[in-house]
């Protein structure tokens, strides 16, 4: 089984390196190839690690490769923590990460770079990868890096248009920030003797850390929390990276490396669980994060804006639910929503395709006519995120908002109105693609087509997925559930939901409905006309002018104390240096040739400098 | 212990080649391969000698190598050399480093001169790090300086005479200080000890001295020191002198002779004042941090990549500064790797700006743009070099400035935090300058330009290699290079902080 589990994770190292090692005209055939290949072996390794960890008695299986940062008192190893979670993880990272390949050997046709894409799309998957096995943090970190620089290099992927190259930096900037979080954290977690290993941590945190320390860690992990998995303040980011290709979007900024921040604060339950203000405070932030998100998206009016901030709404969520110590209900809604989001941007990618690069809602129009395959899956991805019954949607949302009722009725309350939210702007997105009139016809010059097969097959099967993802977890089984294998992950505690059956059974009445309800009065009001401006504030068409607030208050003040220094630097050391420079050359001016002269000078003062040494002891001595 | 004969010859070496090639004619093929296969074969030298270290034997002297010979007794003067696992490693990076310039410095790479005295700073420098002597130590740094001065003032840019000046005298009068430093320690411990007039580090180590003693010792060897690496405030011979330098001059000051100052800072100015450390430190953490922010900040809007070098080394130096005086094993651990891992970055970064300006007359970033597409290969050296700064784990620096910040947090957690914002300041003037050079639509005549040959490849694989390798596997380091530092903080803090 460990076995498995290293090959589950070099599979994709494997695909990177022979990929870098292929001559630059290799066929797209024989790059895609090698590339999904490697992604596919790593999903089918995964299946065995799981199997393997269901035969076994211990529920956590430490496999230690090599001694790696090792001096004094820290202790970094590489090695891997084989346990429910990690193993949850590996599989639907690897799973989605397979279909997306796949899909993506026909998207990036003819791109320029074919095979570059795909080596950092595998080195992408062996880092987040990684970042989920890794039995430390410091090795954690490696991995948490290591999706940054790939989500760098592909968001900036069409480097030579500017906007592209600019959101690949402000994505790895913000995340860079978010990192101070994640450094600070393992500072004070190593100060206070618990180690940097998971089940060190587990183990000490309650004995080493005082309310106050872990407090702190656990607001510095809410800052790494928020860098990569865009969460109030530092989500602004992802938006913006839907410059790059819609695959990565897919993979990168919808799937799995945006809620890595998610994982990373269920890994550290232990320290969670020391904190009841740290926990509050991440319930708040994940439910404000839902709710502003979602507001966003219901006036964007690019396809993949929507979804990009769609998707912070949904990790929202999944922050909120780990705030309320709904544990399982986080990684059920992030397996759910690794479905029915990558179906939704897969599909998207389908539609932009199939309109030669069009992304604005305002063009499309009537596309279920000419899509028969990306229309009924892209239905399934949208039924499932308004949390209709029986969609997985449905039922991941309703774990979350049931952990979230049972703590505070307050933040419920915000999670069912961005649950109309969603409801209402998906609805928007759905009835301004696929149906009204064809509005693309005055900008496209020929008849749209369906994608070809390697992109429709994986719409099939995460359609299926987003459908039956629901099976994971139902609220009326109690074993054999993923929140029970979730939960039996050392440190990370079944939550006491606290809701009796009939309350269970309200919640979830009130979600249904209140997904219809957001529902038809999208259908109402967009069902008839694209452009409705006074449905389209222009506050939340610019993002709450968040973008601007830090322009001003941070991006231009430093700017311009970083050019005044600048040029305060330059002045110091002309006036300073120069002055006594020039006194000194002045002097020497006197000697016919110049430069020899100075040459000669300060070959002189030299010597003369290091023969005082000489005279002084010379003189002590005699 | 080995033998004293492997010290002697990496002082002999370059000393041999130096005079061979000054004996050649002008415009000579055969004095630049002469001057290339004895730096090849020093860098061969020194990592044999680093393979034989005994420094991973537990509970061993960690000094080696070892070899006293008293030169003149009334003087005090001495052949006092000996190696421990910090100078080993810096003794590496300066071999290697004066191996890749010179291969890289095409601009007048046939003159005997130039090779002279490049292998000359190689000589100097290596004597400085294998020094175990104050004295001997004090006088190869003073020298060092005379290659540079010639190798910029001779070779350089425009400004490049100038520029030599400002620096000569800048570093020279940050020396001054130093000497009667040195001095004054050598007569007290004479005083106190009896006996003949000794520099020799072990001897100096234990000098008994008041606390106001030590503190002028440590200012006035630390003032020398500071204008070497150089720490902020002192910096400001940089900016002109890289500017204006030759790639091999530059590389070697920027990559090896820097880390004279560190160094110094490490191996000198604390164990030989240790009663200073407690007053000094809050300044030098104080400026450490500055130079953290200081340098991120500036370097953020350099518009040319030599200047942006110049202020990211301020600040990989401020945190070098902050790992050698915290006081933490780890953290002075972690500077140690960072010195090596700067190093070797920046001579990489400087056979890439090498590169660029052959082909676009300077590297400037607001006229080059667009590179992405024609030179892919070398964008993606620049890259290396790049993340390894910022500190991305898997590559060199992130090893360094970890073990730095979480040391360093230990026992000065405010420090250390702020001092973590320079990983975001990093992130910043990196991807930049990144931007403006390589992305964006394509300027007219980059279309013509020609990517990485296979020299600049083959000088800068070996860059790319060992960041990697010193991120991916650092444990050779870090057993030959922690040992010795536990040494010297067990020294300096005998009571005071382990971890």
């Amino acid at each position: 089984m460990s076995h498995a589990a290293l090959l589950t994770l070099l599979a994709p190292l494997a695909g990177f390196l022979v990929l870098l090692t292929l001559k630059k005209d290799s066929s797209e055939r024989l790059v895609g190839t090698i590339a999904t290949g490697a992604v596919a072996l790593s999903f089918l390794f995964a299946l065995i690690t799981w199997v393997g960890l269901e035969g076994r008695s211990s529920r956590e299986v430490t496999v230690t490769l090599f001694g790696w940062i090792s001096t004094g008192s820290l202790h970094a190893p590489v090695a891997l923590l084989i346990d429910p979670l990690s193993v949850t993880m590996m599989l639907f990272v690897t799973g989605v990460s397979a279909l997306i390949h796949l899909y993506s050997t026909a998207y990036m046709h003819a791109e320029r770079d074919y095979r570059k894409f795909f080596a950092y799309l595998n080195l992408f998957v062996f880092s987040m990868l990684v970042l989920v096995m890794a039995d430390n943090l410091v090795m954690t970190f490696v991995g948490w890096e290591g999706v940054g620089v790939c989500s760098y290099w592909l968001v900036a992927f069409y480097y030579d248009r500017d906007s592209a190259a600019s959101a690949g930096k402000k994505a790895f900037v913000y995340n860079r920030v978010g990192d101070l979080g994640l450094l600070i954290a393992m500072f004070i977690l190593f100060s206070h003797q618990t180690g940097l290993g998971y089940l060190q941590i587990a183990a000490s945190a309650s004995s080493h850390l005082s309310g106050a320390a872990a407090t702190w860690v656990v607001l510095a992990l809410l800052l790494g929390a928020s860098g990569k998995s865009a969460q109030i303040p530092l989500f602004n980011w992802l938006p913006d990276a839907m410059e790059g290709p819609t695959p990565v979007s897919a993979l990168i900024h919808a799937a799995t490396m945006v809620t890595a921040g998610v994982y990373l604060l269920v890994r550290l339950a232990p320290v969670l669980a020391l904190s009841s203000g740290g926990r509050t405070t991440i319930a708040v932030v994940g439910a404000l994060t839902a709710f502003v998100a979602a507001t966003i998206a219901t006036s964007q009016k690019d396809i993949k804006k929507v979804l990009a901030f769609s998707t912070v709404s949904q990790i929202g969520y999944m922050v909120l639910a780990v705030g309320v110590g709904a544990y399982g209900a986080a990684i059920f809604l992030m397996v759910a929503h690794a479905f029915f989001k990558a179906l939704l941007f897969l599909g998207s990618g389908s539609v932009i395709h199939a309109l030669d690069g069009e992304q604005d809602l305002r063009r499309m129009g009537a596309l279920s006519l000419v899509l028969p395959w990306t229309y009924p899956t892209f239905l399934v991805g949208w039924l499932a995120i308004s949390g209709l019954p029986p969609f997985s949607g449905f039922f991941a949302k309703g774990a979350v908002l049931t952990g979230a009722y049972a703590h505070n009725k307050t933040l419920w309350a915000l999670g069912v109105v961005t649950a109309v939210l969603t409801a209402y702007y998906m609805t928007r997105l759905f009835v301004l693609t696929f149906r009204g009139r064809a509005r693309y016809r005055e900008s496209l010059g020929h008849e749209p087509h369906e994608s070809p097969l390697p992109m429709v097959a994986p719409l099939v099967v995460l359609a299926v997925a987003a459908t039956l993802a629901g099976a994971l977890d139902l609220p009326w089984v109690h074993q054999h559930t993923l929140d029970t294998f979730i939960t039996s992950t050392v440190g990370v505690n079944a939550s006491s939901v606290g809701v009796s059956s009939t309350g269970q059974w309200t919640l979830a009445l009130i979600d249904a409905v209140v997904g219809l309800i957001g529902l038809s009065a999208a259908f109402a009001l967009w069902r008839s006309n694209a452009v409705q401006p006074s449905l389209e504030p222009r506050f939340l068409e610019r993002v709450w002018f968040w973008d601007d607030a830090y322009d001003r208050v941070l991006g231009r003040p430093l700017t311009r104390v970083a050019t005044e220094t600048s040029h305060v630097d330059d002045v110091v050391v002309d006036r300073l240096v120069e002055g006594v420079a020039g006194r000194v050359g002045a002097s020497a001016a006197g000697v016919k040739k110049v430069q020899t002269g100075l040459v000669r000078h300060y070959a002189l003062g030299m010597t003369l400098g290091v023969s005082l040494i000489v005279v002084y002891l010379v003189a002590r001595v005699g | 212990m080995h033998s004293s004969w492997w010290i002697g010859a990496l002082l002999l070496l370059p000393l041999v080649g130096a005079l061979l090639v000054s004996l050649s004619r002008r415009d000579s093929v055969n004095a630049r391969r002469a001057a290339l296969a004895i730096s090849g074969a020093e860098f061969l030298l020194a990592v044999v000698t680093a393979l034989l270290y005994n420094g991973h034997v537990a509970q061993a002297s960690t000094w080696d190598f070892a070899a006293k010979w008293v030169v003149s007794a009334p003087l005090g003067l001495s052949y006092n050399v000996a190696l421990d696992g910090i100078s080993v490693a810096l003794v590496l990076l300066s071999t290697f480093v004066a191996l890749v310039a010179m291969a890289a410095d095409r601009t007048a790479r046939r003159e005997p001169a130039y090779l002279v005295w490049q292998l000359l700073s190689l000589e100097f420098t290596v004597g400085a790090f294998v020094a175990h002597d104050l004295l001997l130590f004090f006088i190869f740094f003073e020298l060092v300086l005379v290659p540079s001065y010639f190798m910029v003032s001779g070779w350089g840019g425009s400004g490049a005479r100038r520029a030599a000046m400002k620096f000569f005298l800048y570093t020279f009068a940050g020396s001054a200080p130093a000497l009667v430093a040195v001095i004054y320690l050598g007569v007290l411990h004479q005083h106190e000890a009896g006996g003949a007039l000794t520099f020799d580090y072990s001897a100096l180590s234990s000098t008994v001295m008041t606390t106001s003693q030590a503190v002028g010792i440590f200012l006035g060897l630390a003032l020398a020191f500071a204008v070497k690496a150089p720490l902020w405030p002192l910096h400001s011979w940089s900016p002109a002198t890289y500017g204006e330098a030759p790639v091999a001059a530059g590389a070697q000051l920027a990559a090896t002779l820097s880390k004279l100052g560190t160094y110094g800072l490490l191996r000198f100015a604390l164990p030989l004042a240790p009663l200073a450390v407690k007053e000094v430190t809050p300044v030098l953490l104080v400026l450490a941090v500055i130079a953290i922010l200081y340098g991120s900040l500036v370097a953020a809007v350099a518009q040319d990549l030599r200047r942006l070098l110049v202020f990211s080394s301020v600040a990989q130096m401020g945190f070098i500064t902050l790992g050698v005086m915290s006081g933490s094993q780890l953290a002075l651990t972690g500077a140690v790797v960072l010195m090596v891992v700067h190093g070797v970055a920046t001579v990489g970064l400087f056979v890439l700006i090498g590169a660029l300006e052959r082909r676009r007359g300077s590297a400037r970033l607001d006229d080059v743009r667009g590179l992405q597409g024609s030179l892919p290969v070398l964008g993606g050296f620049v890259t290396v070099v790049a993340f390894t700064t910022i500190g991305v784990p898997g590559l060199g620096g992130f090893v360094g400035e970890f073990l730095i910040l979480l040391g360093a947090f230990g026992v000065h957690p405010a420090y250390a935090a702020i001092a973590t914002l320079g990983t975001v300041g990093a992130a910043v003037y990196w991807l930049w300058a990144y931007q403006r050079a390589f992305h964006g639509p394509a300027s007219d005549t980059s279309g013509d330009l020609v990517d990485a040959t296979t020299t600049e490849r083959l000088l800068l694989w070996p860059v790319v290699v060992l960041v990697v390798a010193l991120g991916v596997l650092p444990a050779p380091l870090l057993s030959r290079v922690s040992p010795s530092v536990q040494q010297i903080v067990a020294h300096v803090t005998p009571s005071g902080v382990s971890r």
